[in-house]
């Protein structure tokens, strides 16, 4: 007999992505690379007036172009999409997916173009003529509080999507009393109180690949595909069969390759409503495909919150309270999670912090600019921003080591699971211990020498530091309006090689990879004879979508437990065909035998051959190696770390330079360091963007000024350093894996721990925070006109 | 319709095009080469950058007609056979995509910046990249990969 090879062990491992392979040649498949027989092009015209009611539409022009099928104002075609659903319990104007009669952001879609060619569909969209009457734009937030200067949505008074909701010390779950006596001694009793109104600005998610859409319903089966560019093909299958009057076993929605999410593909938009309706309504496939410059006004923005935040502590530097009063500006329309997303920034307010007493209050309001929903880190780095940079400004006015503030405040290791003012319960933690790490990889005490040495010189240098902890592996049900499961199918196939199907479908996150390491090592075969299916409810049958870090979490596990099944019952089959005890079997090199006797066994795939053809059928057995798991977590993770931020700013120009990011996170257990290290670097991205170059501005008019990326700065290669990274491991009991989640991890700390370096460097100045973004123009201010 | 005729990963490939057509969309639409990515309508993002007469270009600026004649390599084109271009290589080593959206325009960049200058410094790695975006990778990883392409190339 050949000896089989022995398999290394790869959970834990850099193991290189399995997704690559095509990727890297061009082979991948994403929305816009699908064609169909047939297959025709849609196009929207957008109002490019922020606020109006339309008068009339003519559509004339755009119908007679040749190789136009169709043109459909608002009207016509809610005659066939309702108003569309959210996912929250909130109270909700009703959205159109094509205005009817009024406007209420530059880029709502007012007519729908269907032509042979993508070129004529655009060219009869800007053919068709609007006219509308402009009604005032609310664009400023808190003014549009006071009903000024004009009501988005009739029955909103005040613009008032969600009016004070408090939450927090003394606040009863159900909000029916509310005891201020423990709040309001924590600031009785404080020898120091530090406020500052703080706004973290609106972004643009911006994944690379712009949405899309191609829907086809076939009239003789009465079925239809839907492939678009989403994060969650399952709920977009529920909401598209829903308003479409089909069942759900009636619709396959298919998440192909996806060019990135960033939680701005979670919604389930006008666009896949209109094109999936007319496809249905015209028995034709057809396909639309976002521009990027529509994106920036269609694809849902970011943040967008105003944060009043007051600490109240001791001289030596113990926090003995904290009020946090939140505005967020959700822009015109409520969409699937919109609502929802400030309350997560409440619920984090308590930080890493045993803080006594915490007050949060929270006000949405209706303006006229394209609706918020989920971006990357959605709520927690708000609260990590609003309360690191309140800890930043005490450290300063208390004259301690931002550290050792942060130190001193600590929820300690052995107050694990630690019920927060804010209702949640965190897992696990050792917070002082990522601090520590991330000191010394940063040399925090030379560091600090350093820039002193550097100002001495004239220089503008500081430093920043910032903890975070965040909720992710987002689940129970009780917490997701979708249900906070996943579910994974493993099927040991008749050649020995294995299937599995997980719900939570990727954009990027290569769970291809990681998912097919954890089977590889419950099973004891080679990587290369395992394939994870995802992204299309044909082949998936449930799940839920990857969103709030949960893949591995959530559907990892549901991959591990269904693995399980599985491989309890082929033990039986193989104890059966080799005449051993079940227990004493191993699953090893691609042979299932007796513990510490190879020899003994047989190989993988003749164990699964006979479980497909079982003759003699065990006792208690039937046919077959395939099973299924749903895993719903009984609580969330709550993953944590520390980041640290170098920075110089330029004397003359006021042009900050990023030094150095020293990063430290703990994710939990890690399957694949790689892919992890990935995700950290990418979202330190995003977070250094949102802090130094990064935002969504309207004018006065409700006109946006940053439609493009000439206005609108993604970060570049060159716009960042050299990422410092490390992990500590604080496994999760809330999973048999141990795994936390780490997809929006690198958001959290980056943000603040920036702009703390810059109010650092230019504290001389009198300076104690800025507002984001780091404008140079903004810091040449504060350095050479005195305060901003 | 205008008549063109370009050779595209070492084909002679002619046809009828609408003279407005974009050399992105010829490639796309017209030949199926869906390798070749668009990000953005503005000539920024570099995810449809090819090289035209062996030098980076961005597709998407550039109409098919503007293309007559010329010689083109899409990252379908880029593997000797079964060979992986190092740096299609180098991006895999390193994990240097996620999404992979940007990954083709990034990597065809990245040949033009490794023939001008085959051992770059990082910062002449970032610099070199700036005409692409990323969104997924924060570019650490890629600039791994380009040093690897480097190293072994
Ligand atoms: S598609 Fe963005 S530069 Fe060409
Ligand atoms: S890998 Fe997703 S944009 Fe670069």
């Amino acid at each position: 007999m050949a000896a089989s090879p022995v398999l290394p062990k790869l959970v834990g491992q850099r193991v290189k992505r399995r997704e690559d392979p095509r990727l890297i040649q061009g082979l991948g498949t994403y929305v816009d690379d699908i064609k169909i027989v047939d297959m025709q092009h849609v196009a929207f015209k957008r109002s490019d007036v922020a606020h109006g009611r339309i008068r009339s539409l003519d559509t004339s022009a755009a119908e007679s172009m040749p190789g136009v099928k169709a043109v459909l104002s608002g009207a016509q075609i809610a005659e066939f999409v309702g108003p569309m659903p959210i996912g929250t319990p909130f109270p909700s104007p009703d959205h159109h997916a094509v205005a009817v009669d009024a406007v209420r952001y530059v880029g709502e879609a007012v007519a729908v173009v269907v032509a042979t060619d993508r070129y004529v569909a655009r060219d009869a969209a800007d053919a068709i003529v609007v006219d509308y009457e402009v009604l005032p734009a609310v664009v400023d937030v808190e003014q549009a509080m006071t009903g000024q200067p004009a009501q988005v949505h009739a029955d909103f008074e005040n613009n008032l999507a969600v009016a004070l909701v408090p939450s927090g010390t003394g606040v009863s779950a159900d909000l029916k009393t509310i005891d201020d006596s423990a709040i309001d001694k924590a600031f009785a009793d404080a020898e120091v109180v530090v406020s500052q109104r703080m706004l973290n600005q609106r972004l643009a998610p911006t994944a690379m690949e712009p949405r899309g859409v191609v829907a086809h319903y076939e009239p003789g089966k009465d079925t239809m595909t839907i492939w678009s560019s989403t994060q969650n093909p399952h709920i977009l299958r529920s909401f598209i069969a829903a308003m479409n009057g089909m069942g759900q076993d009636q619709v396959r929605a298919i998440a192909p390759e996806v060019g990135g999410g960033f939680g701005a593909k979670i919604n389930i938009y006008a666009e896949e409503y209109v094109v999936a309706g007319l496809s249905k309504r015209f028995g034709l496939p057809l396909k639309w495909t976002e521009d990027r410059s529509e994106a920036f006004l269609a694809t849902t923005h970011g943040r967008d919150i105003l944060g009043y935040i007051d600490i109240a502590a001791t001289r030596d530097g113990k926090v003995l309270g904290m009020k946090l009063r939140l505005i967020a500006d959700i822009g015109a329309y409520n969409m699937l999670l919109t609502a929802a997303i400030p309350t997560l920034t409440m619920m984090m307010a308590n930080a890493t912090y045993d803080i006594p007493a915490i007050r949060t209050t929270l006000t949405e309001v209706f303006t006229n600019k394209t609706p918020t929903d989920a971006y990357r880190g959605a709520g927690r780095p708000e609260a990590t921003y609003f309360v690191e940079r309140g800890m930043d400004m005490l450290a300063r006015e208390l004259g301690m080591d931002p550290a050792e503030l942060r130190r001193k405040n600590f929820i300690q290791p052995d107050q694990f699971p630690y019920a927060t003012q804010m209702g949640a319960v965190y897992d696990s933690g050792d917070y002082g211990k990522a601090l520590d790490r991330a000191l010394e990889n940063a040399s925090w005490d030379e560091l600090k020498q350093q820039r002193d040495a550097a100002q001495a010189e004239g220089r503008l240098v500081g430093l920043g530091l910032a903890m975070y902890v965040e909720v992710c592996g987002l689940g129970p049900s009780s917490s997701l309006p979708t249900g906070g499961w996943e579910h994974s199918q493993v099927t040991v196939e008749r050649d020995g090689r294995i299937s599995a199907t997980t719900g939570a479908s990727p954009h990027g996150q290569g769970n291809e990879t990681t998912f097919g390491q954890m089977l590889a090592d419950q099973f004891g075969v080679p990587l290369e004879h395992i394939t994870i299916h995802h992204g299309d409810t044909g082949v998936v049958k449930q799940g839920i979508g990857t969103f709030g870090s949960r893949s591995q979490a959530v559907g990892g596990t549901a991959i591990h437990l269904a693995g399980a099944k599985v491989k309890e019952k082929m033990a039986k089959y193989a104890a059966a065909l080799i005449e051993a005890n079940e227990d004493d079997l191993v699953f090893e090199d691609g042979r299932i035998s007796v513990k510490g006797a190879p020899d003994s066994g047989k190989t993988f795939a003749e164990i699964a051959a006979y479980a497909y053809v079982p003759v003699p059928l065990p006792e208690g057995l039937t046919p077959g190696l395939s099973e299924e798991a749903f895993f719903e977590p009984a609580n969330n993770t709550y993953p944590f770390g520390c980041h640290i931020a170098l920075m110089e700013i330029d004397r003359e120009t006021g042009e900050p330079t990023l030094l150095r990011l020293v990063a430290v996170d703990d994710a939990g257990n890690l399957i694949n360091p790689l892919i992890v290290e990935g995700q950290v670097h990418g979202g330190l991205a995003q977070g250094i963007g949102q802090a130094m170059i990064e935002e969504v501005r309207y004018g006065e008019d409700g006109q946006p000024l940053t439609g493009s990326f000439m206005d609108y700065a993604v970060p570049r290669a060159s716009d960042l350093p050299r990422f410092e990274m490390d992990s500590t491991v604080t496994p999760t009991p809330v999973n048999p894996l141990g795994a936390k989640g780490v997809g929006e991890a690198g958001t959290l700390g980056s943000t603040p721990c920036v702009v703390s370096a810059a109010v650092d460097a230019l504290s001389q100045f009198g300076v104690t925070h800025i507002d984001m973004m780091l404008r140079p123009e903004k810091l040449w201010q504060i350095i050479h006109g005195g305060q901003s | 319709m205008a008549q063109v005729s370009i050779t595209v990963n070492g084909e002679q490939r002619s046809a009828d095009v609408d003279p407005r057509m974009l050399l992105v969309h010829f490639l796309r639409e017209q030949l199926n080469l869906t390798g070749t990515h668009v990000g953005c309508d503005t000539s920024q993002c570099g995810a449809c950058t090819v090289l035209v007469d062996g030098r980076s270009a961005k597709s998407c600026t550039i109409f098919a007609v503007q293309a007559h004649g010329s010689e083109v390599t899409t990252i379908e084109g880029l593997a000797d056979g079964d060979q992986l271009h190092p740096l299609q290589n180098g991006f895999w080593e390193e994990h240097g995509l996620q999404c992979g959206y940007c990954t083709p325009g990034m990597i065809m960049s990245a040949v033009n910046l490794l023939k001008d200058n085959p051992s770059p410094t990082e910062r002449e790695i970032r610099e070199g990249l700036d005409g692409n975006l990323c969104r997924c990778t924060g570019y650490q990883h890629i600039v791994n990969a380009v040093q690897h392409a480097a190293d072994k190339g």
